[in-house]
């Protein structure tokens, strides 16, 4: 792939709908996730993140729109998809009274693995994902962090080039989810591409590129720091001896798009069309209290606010 | 060959995990052994003994010889006496007893009058003589009890009156095949191979697909290779075995036991029990597929259950249902697995001479396996 081509894509949908009887879970999503990229669906719960991952699977049909997965067009091409891609369920979807190994073995076989080259990928696998000292224990006695990573060695055992992940680190400590990324950064190297759902904001920044859902609806996508540059708000961290009344007056005024208490300081974002936000907060009338002023850089929370709050309103 | 490997892949997946549930390991042999022994024992169409009260009007040593005649014939047991017919009456409806003999207090005219005492028959009119000699109050709610207790309405008394007993020949002579010392249990034990592999096979099966819901390893299930019909058939090939076992479990305690031999060839025993529990285990995957959760799946088998039991022929004859239930029962597969394995065991039947009954149940597995597999389908939606 030469740097002018345009890069391949793993993913291409175009006005992906899909209903639950009334229920509008996905709107008119276009995606497009480039090949060894790791792409980030971040949102809320009941965004429609699983619904939009199953629709991409191929496990769900969708009410209108075209999906073209790794070359295949769904949902007619469903079942030739299944050996190309890796799906790790939100919940663990593995047999709780098989042990480890056996659970490995289970999937070997069900991907046409047996013999010396299923022995070899389950060791391989084992000791990529630090399995091996508890490979005979029943997967039902593990803790969240070890189910997880038998999960994603589950998921990625047939070497899927494509690998879809729902909320992966929901019932993981930060130490396990730490760890967890790491390996998805080696998968993503060694040419798979990965599609991850999260509503973690630290997670949804690791991400090469990522898009907004709320309530079925693509709010914004791109990477992480095109959505922070191309954000619709300045961020101004205000210090004031009286922080709550200051909220409560701010949050009011049509200007000030948010408004979040962060200890001693308050986070205030500011919209777009407020040239000189730094002097606009100065000259309120009640900006006495206000002890210092300072613009700051965005983060990944400031962005999901300003896209996702007319949905709230 | 990748399908053979994924159908091994659940094949023994299952088995691993029905390893490791005990309890289930468990009942699979406890069922067929308790419920053999339970039922051997205890079911007995032949009536005996049931309690009966005394109203006896006339004291006299006749009726004191009646009462132990009748007595003698074992159908009854004389508990309770009762000094009026409104006692009586009262003691058959609290249940005490279930049927009262009044003996009138001209007992003694009546019989002498009897025909059994030789004056012969007399005309029908004559009230006089014709009169029976004491009355039965029968609670006649069970059938099978009511029966019995008719089957004392033409005893002979010839005993009573010390007169040597009549031997005329009867008007049919009746030759007993098969069970001839008239013992329920022959009956049963074969019966009860139908209906313990109709409750634990449909049970398993309609449990299978439903647990891989409800755990949510059917999310991840089909979003493998595998197909409806490879999960379906290593789901199912597991429990064909268990199947096989407890089969030879209730047959040969059946024969220790109760001395109930397996008089047919072993093979086609084998054969049609396999073809039943085929037919069985897909009806249970059927359930399995429109069941949501592991409740709704056991309702399902108690309905298929029941009649099972009811209607199959294990406890009331076939022939005795109308014809409405005789078409429902033809729908079960225990009725036409009661009819071949009673066939087999018993009367060591060619099962080819019962064809119709193993083309029902082969196309009846065909045909739910067809459902089974459309039915489930490998989307969420």
């Amino acid at each position: 792939m030469s740097l002018t081509d345009k890069p391949e894509l793993a993913i291409k949908a175009q006005q992906l709908s899909r209903n639950f009887g009334d229920l509008k879970a996905i709107q008119k999503l276009d995606l497009e996730v480039e090949k060894r990229r790791i792409y980030g669906f971040l949102g809320p719960n009941g965004c429609g993140k699983t619904t939009a991952i199953r629709m991409l699977t191929g496990l769900l049909k969708p009410s209108a729109g075209s999906i073209n997965v790794l070359g295949l067009q769904l949902p007619q091409d469903a079942e030739k998809l299944r050996l190309k891609i890796g799906y790790m369920t939100q919940k663990f979807s593995l047999y709780d009274d098989l042990t480890i190994k056996e659970n490995l073995k289970f999937l070997a076989k069900i991907y046409g693995l047996h013999g010396k080259k299923q022995q070899l990928r389950i060791s391989e696998l084992l000791d990529i994902y630090g399995l091996d000292s508890k490979a005979n224990q029943l997967a039902g006695s593990m803790s969240g962090g070890q189910r997880q990573r038998l999960a994603l060695a589950g998921a990625v055992l047939h070497k899927p080039e494509l690998l879809f992940l729902d909320e992966p680190t929901s019932a993981v400590d930060p130490e396990n989810r730490r760890e967890f990324w790491e390996q998805l950064f080696d998968l993503c190297d060694q040419g798979t591409t990965i599609l991850v759902s999260t509503h973690y904001m630290d997670e949804a920044e690791r991400c090469h590129k990522l898009a907004i859902l709320e309530s079925g609806i693509k709010r914004a996508d791109g990477s992480p720091d095109e959505l922070m540059a191309n954000m619709h708000a300045h961020v101004i961290e205000v210090v004031s001896n009286d922080i709550r009344t200051l909220k409560k007056h701010l949050i009011a005024l049509p200007e000030i798009v948010s408004a979040a208490q962060l200890g001693a300081r308050l986070r205030v974002l500011v919209a777009k069309k407020v040239s000189k936000p730094i002097e606009f907060l100065q000259q309120l009338p009640f900006s006495k209290s206000i002890i210092e002023l300072a613009q700051v850089r965005p983060s990944l929370e400031d962005v999901f606010v300003t896209c996702t709050g007319e949905g709230r309103q | 060959m990748n399908s053979f490997l994924r159908i091994q892949a659940i094949f023994f997946k299952e088995l691993m995990q029905l390893k490791r549930d005990r309890m289930t390991f468990g009942m699979v042999i406890m069922i067929p052994l308790i419920q053999l022994m339970l039922f051997g024992f205890a079911i007995n169409t032949n009536i005996r003994h049931v309690p009966v009260g005394l109203v006896d009007q006339s004291q006299s040593g006749l009726s004191r010889v009646l009462v132990q005649t009748i007595g003698a014939t074992q159908v009854v047991n004389f508990t309770q006496h009762y000094l009026s017919i409104r006692e009586a009456q009262a003691a058959i409806s609290a249940g005490e007893v279930h049927a009262v003999l009044v003996i009138p207090n001209d007992v003694s005219q009546r019989l002498v009058r009897h025909q059994s005492v030789g004056l012969g028959s007399p005309p029908a009119s004559d009230e006089e003589t014709s009169r029976p000699i004491a009355q039965w109050l029968v609670d006649s709610s069970d059938t099978m009890i009511a029966s019995a207790i008719k089957g004392l309405r033409n005893m002979p008394l010839a005993e009573l009156l010390h007169k040597p007993t009549n031997r005329s020949p009867p008007t049919f002579e009746v030759t007993l095949f098969y069970n001839p010392e008239q013992r329920t249990v022959v009956n049963i034990v074969p019966g009860l191979v139908a209906v313990i592999l109709t409750m634990t096979m449909i049970m398993f099966t309609s449990a299978a697909i439903v647990r891989e819901r409800e755990r949510g390893n059917l999310e991840m299930l089909i979003t493998t290779p595998v197909r409806s019909f490879e999960l379906m058939l290593g789901k199912i090939i597991p429990y064909v075995f268990i199947g096989l076992v407890q089969m030879s479990i209730i047959l040969g305690l059946g024969y220790v036991i109760f001395s109930v031999p397996v008089n047919g060839s072993l093979l086609q025993l084998g054969a049609a029990t396999m073809l039943f529990i085929a037919a069985s285990l897909v009806l249970g995957l059927v359930i399995s597929t429109i069941a949501k959760n592991q409740l709704q799946s056991m309702q399902m088998t108690i309905f298929v259950l029941l009649p099972s039991i009811l209607l199959s022929g294990f406890m009331f004859p076939y022939e005795g249902m109308p014809l409405a239930a005789q078409y429902i029962a033809e729908a079960l597969p225990a009725t036409h697995f009661m009819r071949l394995i009673r066939g087999i065991v018993l009367r060591d039947v060619d099962v080819f001479n019962m064809r119709f009954d193993l083309y029902w149940l082969f196309i009846f597995t065909i045909a739910g396996l067809t459902i089974a597999s459309l039915r489930f389908k490998k989307n969420l939606d």
